[in-house]
């Protein structure tokens, strides 16, 4: 846990299912990896403005879990809606989902934002070209209209001034920083966080938690895998708890963390927030 | 020793030396236009597209060069469909041209092998950004992995280059007056072949030195993003955010 303290969000949570319009509406995921069942059938579905933290001892299928939303992983069963449009599968033959049309799965990537725990940042380019290389290779913005965005971005981040130097001249957390808005330089309407703080010195989880509280605060849809319990509680809406598979509890962080049901749910609270 | 000898037999050798460097530098191009395909399709995950690649560089990396140079400056020429065709003929009837081509092939294998190994060496996950921003597959090799694998590649593309120097002494088997070709031809006239041996391999030598300090140029130039960081208002803690 940090030792930074987020400010509770004043954000009155959002009632589930206003609109009906789920943002992202995952079904019953499967995904085997040969004999081990590593997702048992997981379900969710995310509302504009969700903050969905997904909590679990390693091993639960946290990861796994997110990296199936936009098939870095294929799942052996289920269906992702992303805003209503469902992404076409087919199984292949080792029994896993295979995009039906990678041109479909192309473009609605595009839409889902991803930040990784080892940030994967590109080495040979500076900040900002990484910043506006997605968007001029996949919407085909003009050069001075990326480089003006990513510059409005890196300011949001608190990098402006590091957008000349290159990856490796970075602090973890700063490296963070960049690929966060990297990803945002994409406009994605939900955004998938894969434990973003873990591979960081504990002094510089602080300012990408900030960044994050920051872009809960404005409304942005987000699923977040993570060993923050902290920021878990204050920022997320809705928090999962996983446990080999399956969503072991589900609800609102305040009664997930103040009143857990589940024996499984106290163990894993009680070792994590010491 | 004879100095006068060695400086007599100069102009020659430097002669034969150019023809060395077109040899070495022409079928380095090609070689690299074989190789990029080559080492794409060799490192799909797909046996129907990376078995023909395979069997390519097994095949020039399996069999000596001067095997198949023969093979093209000797064998090729056995087909009547080869001396009658008005396209191949005027070219392979060159021993220059079956040179070019058989030194292409034969680097293009090595450094279609040593582009795999730099494909696979580009950290999965730079390759998953990429495809969780969006981008094409396509897209992703042109501008990630390919740029990132070049890099990566660079000191051994510079080694193969050496190797295919002094590898094309062989030209000289199929009557070209390259360094070596040139070399042997003055023996025939002066009989001192340790002067003029020597004097061609100095000059081999200061060749490779001018292609060594090239490549530690180039990859200098392509690697400032894993030296020092730049100059400018820096060095202050990361301002706060929040």
């Amino acid at each position: 846990m940090s030792s930074v303290s987020i400010a509770k969000t004043s954000r009155e949570s959002v009632p589930a299912n206003v609109g009906g319009d789920a943002v992202l509406a995952v079904e019953d995921i499967h995904k085997r990896f040969g004999e081990t069942e590593v997702l048992r059938g997981i379900s969710l579905t995310a509302q504009t403005g969700d903050v969905i933290a997904i909590l679990g001892s390693s091993g639960s299928g946290k990861s796994t879990f997110l990296r199936c939303l936009n098939f870095l992983e294929s799942p052996s069963a289920g269906r992702i809606h992303l805003h209503g449009e469902e992404i076409r599968t087919r199984p292949d033959r080792e029994g896993s989902l295979r995009p039906a049309s990678h041109g479909q799965l192309t473009r609605l990537r595009a839409r889902v934002g991803m930040v990784f725990q080892q940030f994967n940042l590109w080495p040979h380019m500076t900040v900002l070209a990484n910043l506006i290389e997605a968007p001029r290779r996949v919407h085909g913005m003009g050069k001075a209209e990326a480089t003006e965005k990513a510059e409005a971005l890196l300011e949001k981040v608190g990098l402006a001034d590091r957008r000349d130097y290159y990856p490796a001249h970075l602090s973890g957390g700063q490296q963070q920083r960049a690929a966060i808005a990297r990803t945002l330089a994409m406009d994605p309407e939900v955004i998938l966080f894969d434990e973003p703080t873990s591979a960081l010195d504990p002094e510089l989880v602080g300012e990408v938690l900030g960044v994050m509280a920051s872009l809960a605060e404005e409304g942005r849809t987000m699923l977040i895998v993570t060993h923050e319990m902290g920021f878990a509680r204050d920022v997320s809406t809705r928090t999962l708890f996983l446990h080999e598979g399956r969503v072991e509890e589900e609800g609102a962080p305040e009664a997930l963390f103040s009143n857990p049901q589940s024996d499984r749910l106290r163990k894993f609270l009680s070792r994590h927030l010491t | 020793m004879n100095i006068d000898v060695m400086i007599a037999a100069l102009p020659k050798l430097l002669e034969g030396a150019w023809l060395s460097l077109q040899l070495l530098f022409i079928s380095g191009f090609f070689g690299l236009m074989i190789a990029v395909p080559l080492s794409i399709a060799r490192s799909s995950p797909r046996l129907a597209v990376k078995a023909l690649p395979y069997a390519y560089i097994f095949f020039f990396r399996g069999t000596p060069l001067l095997v198949q140079l023969f093979l093209v400056y000797y064998g090729l020429s056995q087909f009547a469909f080869v001396r009658e065709s008005p396209i191949l003929w005027p070219v392979l009837k060159e021993p220059y041209w079956c040179a070019i081509i058989t030194f292409s092939l034969h680097t293009g294998g090595y450094i279609a092998e040593i582009l795999r190994g730099a494909i696979q060496a580009v950290p999965v996950g730079e390759v998953e950004a990429a495809r969780a921003l969006g981008m094409r597959r396509s897209t992703t090799l042109a501008r990630i992995v390919l740029p990132r694998a070049a890099r990566i590649a660079l000191p051994a593309y510079g080694n193969e280059l050496i190797l295919m120097l002094k590898g094309s002494a062989l030209a000289s088997t199929v009557t070209l007056l390259d360094l070596t070709g040139m070399a042997r031809t003055i023996i025939a006239r002066n009989y001192m072949p340790v002067e003029t041996f020597l004097m061609a391999g100095v000059i081999y030598m200061t060749i490779t030195f001018v292609l060594v300090r090239g490549l530690r140029f180039i990859e200098h130039r392509t690697s400032a993003h894993m030296r020092g960081r730049p100059t400018g208002p820096d060095t202050a803690p990361p301002e706060s955010i929040a």
